[in-house]
């Protein structure tokens, strides 16, 4: 019998080397959870029956392109759309011989912080049902921690990594921009989207990375990343922690949010970590603003694609434009027809300097004071969410208090920074996560160092429900 | 009503498809053949994920067009999206450098009689071209009302040049002396076969009008459809005419695109509503910025032929500016020059070439065979020149065999022809002897004709002359 709530990737692997279990068997028993579990939290949009290759299964985001199987970016306006090629990240899963359990929900177009906003319904946290798993990757957190995947990938423009996976207790990582391939990943805004793996630890986050990144011909923006270090030792010896004052002080985090990052903080230390204030005031008071000009923008021109002509949703009329009007609105919901808007006039003639122009200046400003920090220290942490899950529909109707939820992810992600998520706690009972943020590349000091806290943490990362 | 003089005031854009071998952001196969949306793929089809990727050649090929053109050469050019909604626009937005282009601040210098005439290139982007549409039904030929619309996706993503003139341009002829030299110099930079036929060249036209001397530039309209040279010019001057109208009619010029329908001539506005007024330009985030190193921009500059503008004053020196113009524009002055090395006589050689020779290829003709048929031209019978001429390209051309036929110029043969044709042909000698000597070359054609294009050209014309003193 093999627990799927407490298997790790790395586990697996033994079991398979040490042939102790097939491929076949893990897809199996982690789809019998999928039958058992899923009927309650809707991880995932759609499960593959057929285990297809020799390694670790894997859940995939909507958001990634399978060939053969509907991707839909939790949008109706993709409904039965399948793609004919694999996304670069599912061709290199597919190579590596992972084979997909399926694909996870996610707020529609990525869009959003709670999964709420999928037009399949919303993904439950495991920790609560009644509460979110976080977003937009609230299908692949979710999936991680319930047992119903031993690892994952999602796509992060804000935060949709980090977030849910602290809201859902597990270890996720945005990487820094450029180092995995989006070709084949529905895109939400190009200039910040990045694809990353979800994990129950640091190691199978860092295994994972290291298949899906590197290089990639299909993609412009792809650059070369160093060899992935697999993360070892228990000691911080040396590592040099900057705490953000305005990152770990703005108004809005949750008390028990900030005792259990204190903690972690202060566990640092005593792991060797030299540990010492900096100031990232722009970031924290420009990031949110500029991020809703730029992302928007960029979405508004990423979702024109979507016009019934070709693939996908087509609400018939007597004209062209009117068929392009008609097969926009009944196909995109609330938030991306929010964005697009919001995106538009952006761009507009007489107001691009005003708005997109300058937000491309201030996140200028934000990269520079992000290395400005990182000459005195090597990573920078903060809470990664104001605040532990959230019920169902508490912030559904406020788009600013949901927008606030990636309040803390959001400037590095403008930095084209990597961070990661690790659990570091407990509020109430509910996960709190851990943000860690590095130069561009330093993705392994990144992993050494989550590894060391994580192990001197000793989180369970099983909901105590599921326990 | 005003009286005075109007000046032409013309802006020209082009658009030329290169022809590499594949698209602009895809590696489907570039040009024509194939079925319809058989050359495409999901990124030039715009599927959700699919991202572009940029054609070195066509960067490559864009930088040694702007060098040709006398360009400065970014060292940093970007592209970016304009968005608008088409059913030839498969991502609802066309990738195309925008306010960083690769090319800016060129020039082109027109030769003509009294000068060189500048056309400054204000710069040359390179973008990707949109799908064809057919739009069935309806009366307009357009979208609005079409029954329903085609798309053949094959030409989308193809690799676009766009160059844009300033408003130097103040003729049709102007513009259509600019258009041969632009043309000829593509095709010799091997880029793209430039053809308006076939849409492998495309010029819009934006026009106005001003008083002569008056330093102004007025309201423009913009002209579209116009596939040849011929009506591109036809375009300006049906354009000019109603915009003097309009203004000597007391009236205003108002900023409009028109089709120009050469059949009847007349200008159709294009329906406002198609046009999108804001296209929300933004730096393309799926593609890095095209920083060409200087030794690659050197090199090009190094694979760019003498410009055809300077090979017309060069060979016009030794032979007259038209000719030149015909040799050069017609990419036979390489051959002419050889033909003249190799013994020809240079006005013999390139009124041969210029009217007898156009669209052959000139490098596939041995200069000095033709030389040899040059220099006996006259001596010939014109069918035997004729049949020499329409084999000069062919591999292994010799013109021996033909140089041994003589042509007929004894008076004693000639004679009673040309005395039975003027019989014939009461009316054209009463003429002639009038004062119509044009007609000299009718009684040398009635001639050749009844020698079966065997008589000596010269000698019967000689033979006339006299006669007919």
């Amino acid at each position: 019998m093999i627990d799927t709530l407490r298997l790790t990737a790395e586990d697996a692997i033994g079991l398979l080397e040490r042939k102790e279990v097939s491929s076949a068997e893990l897809h199996r028993a982690y789809l019998d959870a999928v039958a058992e579990r899923d009927g309650e939290l809707h991880c995932y949009l759609r499960t593959v029956e057929e285990a297809e290759g020799d390694g670790v299964p894997i859940a995939l985001k909507d958001v990634i392109s399978t060939k053969g199987v509907e991707t839909t970016a939790g949008s109706k306006i993709l409904a039965g759309y399948v793609p004919v090629f694999d996304a670069t990240v599912a061709a290199r899963c597919r190579e590596a011989g992972l084979p997909v359990l399926g694909k996870t929900n996610t707020d529609e177009f990525a869009m959003g912080s709670s999964t709420e906003n999928s037009a399949y319904g919303p993904t439950h946290n495991p920790w609560d049902p009644a509460r979110v798993p976080g977003g937009s990757g609230g299908g692949t957190a979710a999936a991680v921690s319930a047992g119903l995947a031993p690892w994952g990938l999602g796509s992060d423009t804000g935060g949709s990594i980090k977030q849910p996976s602290a809201l859902c207790g597990n270890v996720g990582l945005r990487p820094t921009y450029g180092t995995v391939s989006r070709f084949g990943v529905v895109a939400f805004a190009s200039s910040l989207d990045q694809i990353g793996p979800v994990a129950k630890n640091v190691r199978d986050c860092a295994r994972l990375y290291s298949i899906v990144s590197g290089k990639d011909p299909a993609d412009s923006t792809t650059v070369e990343v160093p060899p992935v270090e697999l993360p070892e030792g228990e000691s911080l010896e040396g590592l040099r922690i900057g705490v953000p004052r305005e990152m770990n002080e703005a108004e809005g985090i949750q008390p028990g949010v900030t005792a259990a990052v204190q903690k972690a903080i202060e566990l640092a230390r005593e792991l060797g970590a030299e540990v010492g204030e900096c100031e990232l005031p722009r970031s924290v008071e420009y990031g949110l603003a500029c991020y809703y000009l730029i992302a928007p923008a960029e979405a508004s021109s990423n979702l024109a694609r979507y016009d019934g002509v070709r693939y996908g949703l087509r609400v018939d009329a007597d004209t062209y434009y009117e068929m392009v009007e008609r097969t926009r609105d009944a196909g995109f919901g609330d938030e991306p027809k929010r964005r697009i808007m919001l995106g538009t006039y952006a761009l507009s003639a007489g107001y691009y300097d005003a708005y997109y122009g300058q937000a491309q200046k201030v996140r200028t400003l934000i990269a520079r004071e992000h290395a400005a920090a990182f000459e005195r220290f090597d990573l920078i942490v903060s809470p990664t969410s104001p605040t532990v899950a959230f019920e169902l529909g508490e912030k559904a109707a406020d788009p600013l208090a949901m927008y606030l939820s990636d309040l803390l992810t959001i400037p590095s992600c403008m930095a084209g920074l990597p961070g990661l998520n690790i659990p570091c706690g407990l509020s109430d009972g509910l996960p709190v996560g851990l943000q860690l943020i590095g130069p561009q590349l330093s993705e392994n000091t990144i992993f050494r160092a989550g590894h060391a806290l994580e192990g001197a943490l000793g989180f369970d990362p099983v909901p105590e429900r599921l326990r | 009503m005003s009286t005075h003089a109007w000046e032409p005031v013309v802006g020209l854009e082009i658009h030329v498809q290169l022809k590499t071998k594949t698209k602009m952001f895809c590696r489907c196969a570039n040009g024509f053949g194939g079925g319809e949306n058989t050359q495409t793929c999901p990124v030039c089809l715009g599927f959700p994920g699919a991202l572009p990727v940029v054609n070195r050649v066509a960067i490559e090929w864009t930088i040694k067009l702007g060098l040709a053109l006398d360009c400065e050469i970014a060292s940093h050019a970007v592209f970016a999206r304009k968005n608008y909604f088409y059913p030839d626009l498969p991502k609802g937005y066309q990738i195309s450098q925008y306010d960083l282009p690769s090319c800016i601040n060129g020039k082109v210098l027109v030769p003509t009689a009294g000068g060189d005439h500048e056309i400054g290139i204000v710069r040359a982007h390179l973008e990707e071209d949109a799908a064809k549409t057919t739009h069935v039904g309806g009366r307009t030929g357009r979208i609005g009302g079409a029954d329903y619309s085609l798309v053949d996706f094959n030409r989308g993503g193809t690799p676009l040049v766009e160059i844009v003139t300033g408003p130097d341009v103040h003729s049709s002829e102007d513009a259509r002396r600019f258009l041969q030299l632009l043309r000829q110099t593509i095709v010799e930079l091997g880029i793209s076969d430039a053809e308006m036929e076939k849409g492998t060249l495309r010029v819009d036209a934006n026009v106005s009008v001003r008083p002569v001397g008056s330093p102004e530039l007025r309201t423009r309209c913009e002209l579209k459809n116009m596939n040849s040279f011929r009506f591109v010019a036809q375009g300006i001057d049906a354009e000019v005419a109603r915009q003097i109208a309009v203004y000597e009619a007391g009236g205003d010029v108002v900023q409009e695109t028109y089709d120009f329908d050469a059949a009847t001539g007349t200008l159709t506005p294009r329906r406002s509503k198609e046009e999108a007024d804001d296209y929300r330009y933004f730096p393309e985030p799926d593609l890095v910025p095209v920083e060409p190193p200087s030794d690659l921009v050197e090199r090009l500059r190094a694979e760019v032929p003498e410009s055809p503008a300077r090979r017309i004053r060069r060979i016009e020196a030794g032979l007259d500016l038209d000719r030149a113009v015909v040799l050069v524009t017609g990419g036979l002055d390489r051959l002419w020059e050889a033909t003249v090395t190799a013994g020809a006589e240079r006005v013999a050689a390139a009124n041969v070439i210029a009217n007898r020779l156009a669209g052959v290829d000139g490098d596939s003709v041995d200069a000095a065979e033709l030389a040899r048929l040059v220099e006996a031209r006259d001596r010939i019978p014109r069918s035997t020149l004729d049949e020499a001429l329409a084999k000069v390209g062919e591999p292994g051309f010799s013109a021996e065999p033909y140089l041994a036929q003589e042509a007929v110029s004894d008076t004693a043969e000639l004679g009673p022809i040309v005395a039975r044709i003027l019989e014939a042909n009461p009316g054209q000698v009463a003429a002639y002897k009038g004062g119509k000597e044009g007609l000299l070359g009718f009684f040398v054609g009635q001639v050749m004709k009844e020698t079966g294009g065997k008589a000596n050209a010269r000698a019967v014309s000689e033979l006339v002359r006299e006669k007919l003193q």
